[in-house]
């Protein structure tokens, strides 16, 4: 069964010159416990689209269903971990921060508590708990927002470049920690990248989008490529260059 | 080192008392025009002990902080309209463009004409004061939230109300204390002048009133007992509100002390 099926999905925001489309179709279905990847060029409006899984976004036109029902809401279901370090509330510290979601949707506090530092446990945080985010470094405060997340039990755990503002080390240590942790919880990920390795080393299957007005170039599955060193990993990985290469430039970045 | 700090204050405090008295003691300047400090800490204490500094200190804090509390009333209206609307937003611009600059006390003439006679016109005028400085630096603040901070509150179940009480307001908070520090120190300078103009309404005068009448009797101790009072309450409210700030935007890295 499918955590979430997105039919014919039209996404667009109105601008002074009229009416963008950034996502002109987008059909796929992320299946349970799945890690499916959205790659896509710079403004394919890949964001948008998890965005408006999210419910903080309406489309134009098309079906979004979650669990069977189409949503509208924005809504603890479908917690979302951001690209950006200040979607952690810097009032609250890193035990708040993961506790607090708990709170709002009906736990008791000693419940919540618990059930955070839990949670800290998982992504390796317990030693940080009573700091507040301001002391904490971008992959940390990324960890938390994961943990967060996490603790909310989703039914699909949506992530929006999460990784993007990290430094190349941190960004593949945090990728190795996502894959253990979504292990370990059994999490359905819907997770929106600009990078191909990233897509390779994390997804299960990788929906390739098209430039805007975008639509689903590809749907391929990455789940039995093996490691950086194989032939089928690096035939995969030409293989989404290609697609993705809508100029050279591009082709160009990527390889680097 | 905050505290090596505060000793070499105390220090260059001490020089200054030393400077001051020994100016007065060696310059043969006329006591009716200029108290040594011992003559000041004299009056100051003897003032405190007979009341007759505590009754006007009462007064200027009372009248301060109900002005001040109309001023955040008026303010958070402004606030309210301008986050909620465009024009709202651009009349509250026009209106601090205009009534910001302007020196709290100049209404007072006109506040008098309107209120006669009467602390109301202290209130208005020093309330008038307070508005502007909170109303744009709130309303700065709710603009300059985070979007990525709301759709994180939307996104774990928050209902509109409690975005606001529980995102949007804390996200303010460095703005807003801003703005209601600014606007006590504008309001405390406006009440002592008004005071110092209006004189005194009924039986019971302010600060300024109380330096102005120990002008009138060339009680010169008195003007400076009430000077002192006045700086040395400006002090507590500054570490007040340091205090305050200490212990939630800067600690939560908000705001850089």
């Amino acid at each position: 069964m499918a955590s979430a099926t997105l039919d014919s999905v039209r996404l667009g925001y109105p601008t002074a010159d009229g009416l963008h489309v950034a996502v002109d179709d987008a059909t796929f279905e992320v299946e349970e416990r799945e890690k499916l990847i959205v790659i896509g060029p710079s403004g394919c409006g890949k964001s948008t689209l998890l965005r408006a899984v999210a419910g903080l976004v309406q489309p134009l036109a098309g079906t979004i269903e979650i669990a069977g029902s189409t949503t509208l809401r924005p809504g603890p279901d479908r917690a979302v971990v951001f690209q950006e370090f200040d979607q952690l509330f810097p009032w609250r510290t890193v035990l708040g921060n993961v506790a607090y979601p708990l709170r709002v949707n009906g736990r008791g506090r000693r419940e919540a508590a618990e059930r955070a530092r839990a949670f800290l446990e998982l992504t390796h945080l317990d030693g940080a708990s009573g700091r507040h985010p301001h002391e904490l470094s971008g992959g940390m405060k990324q960890r938390v927002a994961i943990a967060r997340a996490l603790a909310l039990e989703p039914r699909i755990l949506l992530m929006d470049e999460p990784f993007g503002s990290l430094d190349a080390i941190t960004r593949q240590r945090l990728q190795a920690e996502l894959n253990r942790i979504v292990a370990e919880t059994g999490v359905t990920l819907l997770f929106v990248t600009h990078s191909i390795e990233e897509a390779l080393v994390v997804g299960d299957r990788v929906v390739v989008m098209s430039p805007a007005p975008s639509r689903v170039l590809e749907i391929v599955d990455v789940r039995s490529l093996g490691g950086p060193s194989t032939t089928e990993y690096s035939e995969m990985r030409g293989r989404l260059r290609r697609l993705l290469a809508v100029d050279r430039e591009e082709l160009v970045a990527d390889a680097v | 080192m905050r505290s090596s700090a505060a000793l070499r204050k105390a220090i260059l405090l001490a020089l200054l008392v030393g400077v001051w008295e020994a100016y007065v003691a060696t310059s043969h300047v006329d006591h009716l025009l200029f108290a040594s400090p011992w003559q000041t800490v004299h009056a100051f204490a003897a003032g405190w002990a007979d009341g007759s500094l505590a009754g006007p200190t009462w007064t200027t804090l009372r009248i301060l902080l109900e002005s001040f509390g109309i001023g955040l009333g008026v303010a958070l209206g402004f606030t309210v309209m301008a986050t909620l609307s465009t024009i709202g937003t651009d009349l509250l611009d026009l209106l601090t463009s205009v009534f910001n600059p302007l020196p709290g006390v100049v209404v007072l003439p006109l506040a008098m004409l309107w209120f006669g006679i009467d602390t109301s016109a202290i209130v208005f005028t020093v309330a008038f004061a307070t508005i502007w400085p909170i109303a744009i630096n709130m309303s700065m603040g709710f603009k300059t939230v985070s979007p990525t901070v709301v759709a994180v509150g939307r996104t774990i179940g928050l209902k509109p109300l409690r975005i606001v009480t529980d995102v949007l307001i804390p996200a303010a908070l460095p703005h807003a204390v801003t703005g209601l520090k600014t606007a006590w120190a504008f309001g405390w300078r406006t009440m002592i002048a008004s005071e110092l103009v209006f004189g005194v309404a009924g039986s019971k005068g302010g600060l300024g009133n109380y330096i102005n009448n120990a002008r009138l009797y060339f009680l010169t101790p008195r003007i400076f007992a009430g000077l002192v009072t006045i700086a040395l309450l400006g002090v507590v409210f500054e570490s007040l509100f340091g205090l305050a700030e200490r212990g939630t935007v800067v600690r939560w890295g908000m705001k850089h002390s």
